[in-house]
């Protein structure tokens, strides 16, 4: 239990500097922008708690937004996607439910559960902020298309990096 | 009473859910107002700091580009200077005590620590604060055109709107014959150009002309290099030009800046708005 909270911080942190200090930096124009930074939120223990998901993910939110000058925007998102967490979890649980030993990656669920899972999830995010950033219904198709291309380019980003940590089944992030 | 507690206690988790939402929708909501400060931005100890280390380590890998430009604004300066037929005398500050000639314009030179280019709303962060005189609404341009403007200070460190931002607004204008707009980023627009609306059809355009900041704008001086003419279409029915503007600046390789401080903006505002209630009061 100790050593989850401990891994847990250490990913929060990590994946935060991970985004604001490289991820942001590249640029690939306005429709492909990458937000690994949620896949914290993806890897929470399946018996995290559901309101203390939510509190995690917004105080994650925050963090991002002070660094990205958007108050407000990404602890909406990531709220929004800790919500929804909790049902498509639900949704896609196991007949007998989820083991105590299991864990939500692609080494313990396999590729298919995994890809379902996450690309919903960061849907959901991605949909909320870049529509929050937008604020308009001028630009709807515009900004449909750049949630469709980030989400992609968000998922690879964090399918990859799931295959550089955790390829071994022996991991470092975990 | 006693079985709205219970409703509220079983479902506390949607209660949790939707009061943070508010929470955050309050803050959108303060961030998006322009004059007052946001609470949570780059220019905090944290994050400004985070940048800040990043930013000296990278500043080695473009110090060549950058002394380059440096001498190349300095053989700019010069020439101006030389030009006039005055005896070249080197100070570090000018300052004039006149009542006659009265300085408008500060220049303080600072760094950026912090650039995206990407979003909707593009931000900027500084590595100067209110201890270096930074307040609000100040204008931040580099050697090579408009950069943006200031929003919110800490003590050691400022963030700014960069003018890739779907708010900002600077007045522009034509440097041929000072036909004047609002220069605005649209959503059709990339990191390297921007839109001018508002240009009379009567004023002649061509491609190629220079766009420059015009004397209507309280934050920017005149005369500051904005960007070139890449096209200009009339929308039928309109009585106005809708001008793309090629910047100037490259945002993708903006280093060093200047923060420039209106010292009569305040008397400039409240003159304006005094005047403005004046109208209404006599309506």
């Amino acid at each position: 239990m100790i050593s989850d909270v401990l891994k847990n911080t250490a990913r929060f942190i990590f994946l935060v500097l991970l985004q604001v200090l490289i991820v942001k930096n590249i640029n690939l124009g306005r429709y492909f922008i990458f937000f690994p930074y949620v896949l914290f939120i993806l890897l929470l223990p399946f018996n995290t708690s559901k309101p203390l998901a939510l509190l995690i993910s917004f105080v994650l939110g925050l963090t991002i937004d002070m660094f990205y000058d958007t108050q407000g925007m990404h602890a909406s998102a990531c709220l929004a996607m800790a919500f929804v967490r909790t049902g498509v979890l639900k949704l896609f649980a196991p007949r007998e439910g989820y083991d105590e030993q299991l864990k939500p990656t692609i080494t313990y669920m396999g590729v298919a559960w995994f890809t379902s899972y996450a690309l919903m999830l960061i849907f959901v995010h991605h949909f909320v902020l870049f529509f929050i950033e937008a604020f308009s219904f001028h630009e709807v198709l515009r900004t449909l298309l750049r949630v469709f291309c980030s989400t992609l380019a968000t998922f690879s980003f964090i399918y990859l990096m799931q295959f550089l940590f955790y390829r071994s089944g022996v991991s470092r992030l975990e | 009473m006693r079985t709205l507690l219970g409703f509220i206690a079983r479902n506390y988790y949607y209660f949790l859910f939707v009061f943070l939402q508010i929470v955050c929708v309050i803050l959108i909501s303060k961030n998006r107002n322009f004059q007052s400060a946001s609470i949570i931005n780059s220019s905090n100890a944290v994050s400004a700091r985070t940048y800040q280390t990043i930013s000296n380590s990278k500043e080695y890998l473009s110090l060549k580009e950058e002394n380059d430009k440096l001498s190349k604004e300095n053989a700019g300066l010069l020439n101006i200077i030389r030009s006039r037929s005055y005896e070249f005398i080197q100070v570090a500050s000018l300052v004039k005590n006149d009542t006659l000639y009265k300085q408008k314009y500060i220049y303080n030179a600072a760094k950026i620590i912090s650039n995206s280019t990407n979003l909707r709303s593009n931000y900027l962060t500084l590595n100067i604060g209110s201890e270096q005189g930074i307040t609000h609404d100040m204008a931040v341009i580099n050697a090579e055109g408009i950069v943006g403007v200031i929003k919110d200070v800490s003590k050691n460190f400022s963030s700014a709107l960069s003018i890739l931002h779907k708010d900002v607004k600077v007045n522009c204008m034509l440097k041929k014959n000072g036909s004047y707009g609002p220069l605005s980023w649209e959503k059709d627009d990339d990191y390297s150009s921007a839109t001018l609306t508002d240009i009379p059809i009567h004023a002649k355009i061509k491609v190629g002309d220079t766009v420059v900041t015009s004397a209507l704008s309280s934050i920017f001086p005149e005369g500051i290099m904005v960007g070139w003419v890449k096209n200009f279409e009339r929308k039928s029915g309109d009585a106005f030009y809708t001008v793309k503007i090629r910047l100037s600046t490259d945002f993708k390789k903006i280093n060093h800046v200047y923060v420039i401080k209106n010292v009569f903006k305040n008397e400039q505002d409240s003159l304006e708005k005094t005047s403005q209630k004046h109208e209404k009061d006599d309506k």
